[in-house]
């Protein structure tokens, strides 16, 4: 350790290549749209041993509570008041040393190739995370809340977390994970999250993304559902400088379900980059998939909404809109809906837009008195909310909405 | 209180008014008449402050200021309201929420106190009464799924709680029953004062049975053709809007 520290860190290519991984460039198609060159050439250190956070930072984030800072848990700012039978909270570096095998199982499925080199450095060197399960038929009503710190702390570091839930048959779950930056630092999160929902098993989970706006952020998701299990999710992009995020979800089971809304708001330099990969593998699966983008200042939002209707998955259902607004001439949206169907009986629509505010909507707000600025995040505002109700908690709903409006109250004091 | 003087409004190359003249009173009702395409619509919004509009010529005065140098907000805080012939649905934006901002932004303009939600919550209670519409339409979407009657509705509230000095109807009789049209007009009605005047722009004479004007105008093509009392009104009904084509011809042929 001493020595390695000695010594300036490699930078992310050379780390990439003594582990045999290249980087992904914009010639592979998956990675079209997000350029990692000047990511390639920056030093990361590995995490310190600790870190100090103000208990303040997470003070209106209720128990029960886990918090990761800097890649290490925080025991100082969790809070396991209230932790509910049948649910089993561990931690991924508890699971290493007492069930290495276990462990090691894990990574078993993870993808390989070049287009999930940040999944497989994930595999060689994530050495914390959540790790949860729920018993079969145990439902859980109050939301387990996850909170991922990023905290400057004089050093770029990179973080390697993978997280894990698992619900038995029956079970239910609502998580809400918030990612959350604390000072202006440049850490680099790279995340690996599997999910697996067995029959008729309920997933209800949130992901508010407000980090530093220099940090980055690669995560990959990959849920499996099982018959008639339902996962709803919700992601909120509202900071980082880059926030890359690959959702897979696989609809193993018949009619198995799946709502992912989210929200990506690119403004600033930020660039936001969520790529759907839905594939109904079973029959009377549906997914519905609602999501909104901004464009602002010199912001960049990028979406992919793959969705494979596999052979043999008749009856599937499967709905997509995208819609993105426009703000600023130096913004750019780049949406991809992309429908594959080898399967019979199938209902599926898929829409994507990009656009800009509605003058008609604008001059009625301000004809009645509105100013034109309050007006226009009025609208903004508006227009954003519509993927929230999709989590099947009300508190939850109108937390996130919360969460949302003050977001879009900074950028507004900011433009302002 | 309002003077118009020799307008003239280009829409997308085309010319829609040619040199229209109007003085309107404090506490005066003028209703506006013509047929489709005379420019009743261009009117009101380029009143209210709707981009896309030229003017080539003329000058709007309101209460001594340059009405047409002001943005929208700035109209509406100056006392100008404009009922929207097609009011817009605005998703997920709370009626009343919007209608308090509205409220609120104006007072500031005034540099007046900013109401309470408490305070705002009263006078729109009150308003509500006097005006029998449901408070349920206050906690929806700005018009969503609100039907013709409600939207229209919907509009006088908001002049009933903004209480402008100048309010001028955009066709707010067209789609309406006869049952929805007496209780718009009520609305209207019970909003007359001293001090606020109308602009009843309309395409049928039927609104001005419940609604009394002061001042009939003929509006054809870009032009008042022709002025007068309420019995102008009745005039047109009876002979349509074909006789005004005579009066249009010299002035169009000068032009």
């Amino acid at each position: 350790m001493s020595a390695e520290s000695a010594t300036a860190p490699a930078t992310l290519a050379e780390a990439f290549a003594a582990r045999g991984l290249d980087l992904p460039t914009t010639r592979q198609e998956r990675w079209r749209y997000t350029n990692l060159r000047a990511l390639a050439a920056r030093r990361f250190e590995a995490p310190a041993a600790r870190v100090d956070v103000d208990l303040k930072v997470i003070a209106d984030i209720p128990a029960p509570r886990l918090v990761i800072a800097n890649g290490r848990y925080a025991p100082a700012l969790s809070d396991l008041h209230g932790l509910p039978e049948g649910l089993r909270v561990r931690l991924l570096s508890e699971v290493r040393r007492d069930a290495p095998d276990e462990a090691a199982a894990w990574r078993a499925t993870d993808a390989t190739g070049p287009d999930a080199a940040f999944q497989q450095w994930n595999g060689a060197l994530a050495d914390e995370g959540f790790v949860l399960d729920v018993e079969a038929g145990v439902r859980v009503e109050k939301p387990l809340h996850l909170v991922v710190l990023g905290v400057e702390d004089g050093a770029e570091r990179a973080f390697h977390l993978r997280h894990r839930i698992t619900l038995g048959a029956g079970a239910q779950l609502t998580v809400a994970k918030h990612h959350l930056g604390v000072g202006a630092h440049r850490h680099l999160l790279n995340t690996v999250l599997q999910v697996e929902l067995g029959e008729g098993a309920e997933l209800s989970q949130a992901r508010v993304q407000r980090e530093a706006h220099g940090a980055t952020l690669i995560q990959r998701t990959d849920a499996v559902l099982g018959a008639n299990a339902h996962y709803r999710r919700l992601d909120l992009e509202l900071g980082a400088a880059l926030s890359r995020h690959e959702l897979d979800v696989v609809l193993a089971g018949d009619s198995a379900q799946l709502d992912a809304h989210g929200v990506l708001l690119a403004d600033g330099r930020r660039h936001l980059d969520t790529r759907l990969g839905i594939e109904h593998r079973a029959r009377d699966t549906r997914c519905g998939l609602i999501w909104r983008g901004i464009g602002a200042d010199r912001g960049r939002a990028v979406f992919h909404g793959g969705i494979l209707i596999a052979e043999g998955a008749d009856g599937s259902d499967a709905q997509l809109s995208n819609k993105n607004l426009l703000l600023s001439d130096a913004a750019e949206i780049d949406t991809q809906p992309v429908l594959v169907i080898h399967a019979d009986d199938v209902q599926a629509a898929h829409g994507a837009t990009v656009g800009r505010l509605d003058d008609a909507s604008l001059f009625y707000l301000r004809a009645r008195g509105v100013p034109v600025a309050e007006a226009t995040a009025m609208l903004t505002a508006a227009f954003l909310r519509e993927p929230l109700a999709v989590l099947a908690n009300e508190a939850l709903e109108d937390r996130l909405t919360a969460a949302l409006d003050a977001r879009l109250a900074d950028a507004a004091r900011t433009a302002g | 209180m309002l003077k118009i003087d020799n307008l003239h409004v280009r829409v997308g190359g085309r010319d829609i008014l040619k040199g229209l003249s109007l003085e309107v009173a404090p506490g005066q009702v003028h209703a506006i008449m013509g047929p489709n395409g005379a420019g009743k619509s261009t009117l009101g919004h380029i009143l209210a402050g709707r981009e896309g509009y030229e003017v080539t010529e003329g000058s709007v005065t309101y209460q001594g200021k340059d009405l047409l140098a002001l943005e929208p907000e700035e109209r509406a805080a100056e006392g100008v309201f404009l009922a929207f012939q097609y009011p817009v649905e605005i998703p997920g934006v709370n009626n009343t929420y919007f209608l308090r901002a509205a409220l609120n932004a104006q007072r500031k303009y005034r540099g007046e106190p900013e109401i309470d939600s408490m305070g705002f919550l009263k006078l729109v209670r009150q308003k509500l009464s006097v005006l029998h519409i449901k408070d349920e339409l206050l906690n929806r979407a700005v018009n969503v799924g609100f039907s013709g009657g409600e939207k229209k509705r919907n509009e006088i509230f908001q002049l009933a709680v903004l209480e402008p000095t100048l309010a001028i109807l955009d066709e707010t009789d067209s789609g309406l029953d006869i049952d929805a049209l007496k209780l718009v007009a009520e609305g209207v009605n019970l909003m007359r004062s001293p001090e606020r005047s109308f602009l009843v722009v309309t395409h049928y004479q039927r609104l001005l049975d419940y609604i009394k004007p002061d001042v009939v105008h003929v509006l054809a093509d870009g032009r008042i053709v022709e002025s007068g009392g309420p019995e102008l009104a009745l005039e047109l009904e009876q002979h349509g809007y074909s006789w005004v084509k005579d009066r249009i011809a010299p002035a169009g042929a000068g032009a």
